[in-house]
């Protein structure tokens, strides 16, 4: 007796349908608005969740079964590296600066997008939605621990990793990175969307981990190219959610448009602002180098930037506002911020050095309208007081912008010689900003950014070696070997040491 | 130059990051404890919720439970992504196994009718139950403290799903999308599944983290899983002809037996911690077993009729051992 039933042929888009948002229901124990209740009050309008496309079809079988794949080969390799001392396979131990930054300031903020992404993944009222923001959730936890896992070895042989974790919450320059994630993580579920599916996923992740990690392969580490590779077609997921969440809200109703329009101007300003760190890894840090950030950003800013802007033109979206103002800075940002972290490098958990004549050479041939102009000179001088014996240190920490966190290091966008500055009051308190972006940030949404935490300015101001050693110990910094100058320091005789017994016969 | 860098002998220059040297020794940590223990931001958050002004981004006071240390909160599996993954692929690598094993032989529709009813009937709407556990693990992930306690509770959001979507498939290989549509009114609608969506719902206003956990990972799976999985599908359909079904199920069972472990674990901790502690939890467990006992009676009776009542007696008592032996007072 033949009993099978002839079963519908279901379409790759139906059956997942049926493995997702099928499983949802619109509940009537509980009123919507106490089982969603943040969807609503940043204003976006969704008429139909059903519109909602997912942005890819994964269902959680294949996701276990991709995920292992790669997690296999990332540990077997890691593993490797760290068994057979890959560390010495190096360009120079200076590279490893631009890690000591990674780890402090970005892997934290790989765990923020996983703890932000696990929320949107519960607030938001479509089951699509929902779905691909949990598995970015889960996703973002895997890359702070590869991360993590990945530069255990190296902090085992070398200084300025060990306090990653006192130093994300305490040391003044990790607060660039925090501030952007705890502000993304402080708005609602459309505005995280836009700060970390367009600004981090879009704007920094592009001109972040592509340099970053052909950057690690140019320099031999290959534990970090690991991590990058391994992490890739995550990133690819999450930019099509990104970019799906964009066009979804603007879709739905166009008095979305202008709320979106300025999240994107926020956001971009932000992202470019974190990317001022990213400037000088890949200007300064690398020893040996993929590009200049200026190439970088011709590719990943102006071609991929302009290609999404053209694309959400059709929507009424326009390139963000401080899209020129940005371009005015990317020939100066480096520079600025290296020689920002030269003189306080008595206060970094990373090493900074005053480039060589070959640097110079080669940064001059990357900037040739600014760097022989404006920053060799500087440069120079520090050069004769280093020579000296009187190394140029700051112990008078900048001003620090309210809303970006950095020092207001930077010129004015249409003149070089002058450092730019602006000042709000509010509510009878002054505060300072590094650019009209970060301003506008803070003025529109002043409640929020009075808040910022600001770090230690004036116990960093004051020169006095006892508070400055008590400041050190607070943020985890051991004074000699976590900072300061890499010619001379523990990590350049270390590794020059093993290199040699691995290169002689010593 | 090609240089065999193995057979240089370093001596390392510390043995593992600050926070973990702090918290375990002086002494290589393992990736569980690096990728687990302080990576949280702790201090100095920048700016408050502006979805609820009231609350730190990351707030251990938003749930009745008080610890001292969060990251005692341990999970025994000592899962981080990747031995979470690994661990879940060999499981669905056996589940496809099942999955094809039954299709190709058939298997499915030689199940004799009113088995395949019961298995339908009880099976298929769970899938909608196991989508409001991916909420609520969803929820205390996100809003949870310390990623010992919050990062388990992602990679269980992430398993609910999976097991919605086994549930799912199991629904279209014994029935088709009619199944699925069946279940679903049921669930919306049937007299026998309204407590339980009710409870399912009544969840996803609770908004202490502990508390879901509670009701949902020891209170509501505590009773749901051994009575269907073990009661219903392994004892009563098996024995009657519906191993298929067992096999299609093997994900849960195993499952089950599996995460308990952890649940029973982060509770234990949690009540040795304190009086207090053991109160609120005994409260709760008062508030939601009773309810969870009462809303899974009518979906028991689907499969097992009058003996429903019995069963369910049998695993509330167990529950009950099991909670009491997890140093929670009756
Ligand atoms: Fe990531
Ligand atoms: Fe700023």
């Amino acid at each position: 007796m033949d009993m099978k039933v002839s079963k519908k042929k279901l379409g790759l888009k139906e059956r997942y349908r049926l493995m997702t948002r099928d499983l949802g229901w619109d509940t009537t124990y509980q009123p919507k608005d106490k089982v969603l209740p943040y969807v609503g009050y940043e204003g976006i309008k969704i008429h139909d969740w059903d519109k909602w496309e997912d942005p890819f079809r994964l269902t959680m079988d294949s996701y276990w079964k991709y995920q292992a794949e790669k997690e296999r080969k990332f540990y077997a390799i890691i593993d490797a590296h760290a068994q057979n001392n890959g560390h010495l396979n190096l360009t120079d131990a200076r590279y490893l600066s631009a890690l000591k930054i990674f780890l402090q300031a970005i892997s934290p903020g790989e765990y923020a997008a996983h703890k932000g992404f696990a929320r949107v993944g519960r607030e938001f009222p479509g089951v699509g939605t929902q779905v691909a923001c949990q598995m970015q959730a889960i996703d973002e936890i895997r890359h702070a621990q590869t991360q993590i896992h990945a530069m255990s070895n190296y902090n085992r042989y070398y200084n300025g990793f060990h306090a990653f974790a006192d130093q994300r919450d305490r040391i003044w320059y990790t607060s660039v990175a925090r501030s952007f994630f705890d502000d993304a993580m402080s708005a609602g579920p459309f505005e995280f969307m836009i700060a970390i599916g367009f600004s981090f996923e879009y704007v920094l992740t592009n001109l972040l981990f592509v340099p970053f990690m052909s950057g690690a392969a140019y320099n031999g580490d290959m534990a970090t190219v690991t991590f990058g590779f391994s992490a890739q077609s995550d990133e690819a997921r999450h930019m099509t959610l990104g970019l799906e969440c964009i066009k979804f809200m603007l879709e739905q109703d166009p008095a979305n448009v202008p709320i979106v329009q300025g999240w994107i101007d926020k956001w971009f300003w932000r992202g470019f602002r974190v990317l001022g760190l990213v400037s000088t890894m890949m200007d300064y840090m690398l020893p040996k180098r993929v590009m200049s950030w200026r190439e970088a950003w011709n590719i990943y800013g102006v071609e991929n930037g302009g290609a999404l802007f053209k694309d959400l033109a059709r929507y009424g979206i326009t390139p963000p506002k401080g899209w020129d103002d940005a371009e005015k800075g990317i020939d100066h940002m480096s520079h600025q911020f290296m020689l920002g972290l030269y003189q306080w490098s008595f206060g970094t958990a990373f090493h900074s050095w005053i480039p060589s004549d070959e640097d110079m050479a080669w940064l001059s041939a990357k900037y040739p309208d600014t760097f022989d102009k404006h920053y060799r000179p500087r440069w120079n001088h520090i050069r004769k007081l280093a020579a000296a014996g009187t190394p140029f240190k700051n112990y008078g920490l900048a001003k620090l912008c309210q809303t970006c966190q950095l020092p207001t290091v930077f010129t004015e966008p249409d003149d070089p010689t002058l450092t730019c500055h602006r000042e709000t009051t509010y509510k009878g308190e002054k505060y300072h900003f590094c650019s009209d972006g970060c301003q506008h940030i803070f003025d529109n949404e002043p409640e929020k950014y009075i808040q910022a935490w600001l770090p230690m300015p004036q116990l960093f101001q004051d020169p006095i070696k006892g508070d400055l050693g008590e400041w050190m110990k607070w943020v985890s910094l051991i004074d000699g070997k976590d900072n300061g100058d890499y010619a001379g320091s523990e990590d350049q005789q270390h590794f020059e040491a093993w290199r040699g017994l691995a290169t002689t016969n010593q | 130059m090609q240089i065999d860098l193995r057979t240089v002998a370093i001596e390392p220059q510390r043995q593992a990051f600050d926070h973990l040297v702090r918290s375990f020794g002086n002494k290589p940590a393992s990736r569980y404890q690096e990728g687990s223990y302080d990576i949280q931001a702790a201090e100095n958050l920048h700016y408050k919720p502006t979805w609820d002004p009231e609350q730190d981004l990351y707030d251990e006071t938003i749930t009745r439970v008080v610890m001292h240390d969060w990251y005692a909160l341990k999970d025994p599996r000592q899962f981080y992504y990747s031995t979470y993954t690994l661990a879940r692929a060999r499981q669905q690598e056996t589940a496809e196994a099942n999955f094809s094993f039954v299709e190709t032989r058939a298997l499915a529709d030689m199940l004799p009718p009113e088995l395949r009813a019961v298995a339908l009937a009880v099976l298929v709407p769970l899938r909608h139950a196991a989508w409001g556990a991916n909420q609520h693990n969803a929820f205390i992930c996100g809003y949870g403290f310390g990623t010992a306690f919050t990062q388990p509770c992602m990679y269980h959001a992430m398993d609910n799903l999976g097991i919605a979507q086994y549930l799912s498939r199991l629904g279209l290989l014994l029935g088709d999308t009619a199944a699925l549509d069946a279940g679903k009114r049921a669930w919306l609608d049937d007299a026998a599944w309204q407590p339980l969506r009710r409870y399912v719902e009544d969840c996803l206003v609770v908004r202490d983290p502990f508390e879901l956990f509670v009701a949902q990972n020891l209170v509501v799976d505590g009773l749901l899983y051994p009575l269907v999985y073990e009661r219903i599908v392994d004892a009563h359909l098996s024995s009657r002809g519906g191993s298929a079904v067992a096999m299609l199920c093997q994900f849960m069972n195993d499952w089950f037996d599996e995460t308990r472990k952890w649940v029973d674990a982060v509770l234990k901790v949690a009540a040795a911690e304190s009086e207090h502690n053991r109160a609120v939890l005994a409260a709760w467990v008062r508030d939601w077993s009773g309810r969870a006992a009462s809303a899974l009676l009518p979906v028991v009776e689907l499969a097992l009729g009058p003996q429903a009542d019995e069963a369910v007696a049998e695993y509330v008592a167990a529950l009950s051992a099991r909670i009491v032996k997890a140093g929670i007072p009756a």
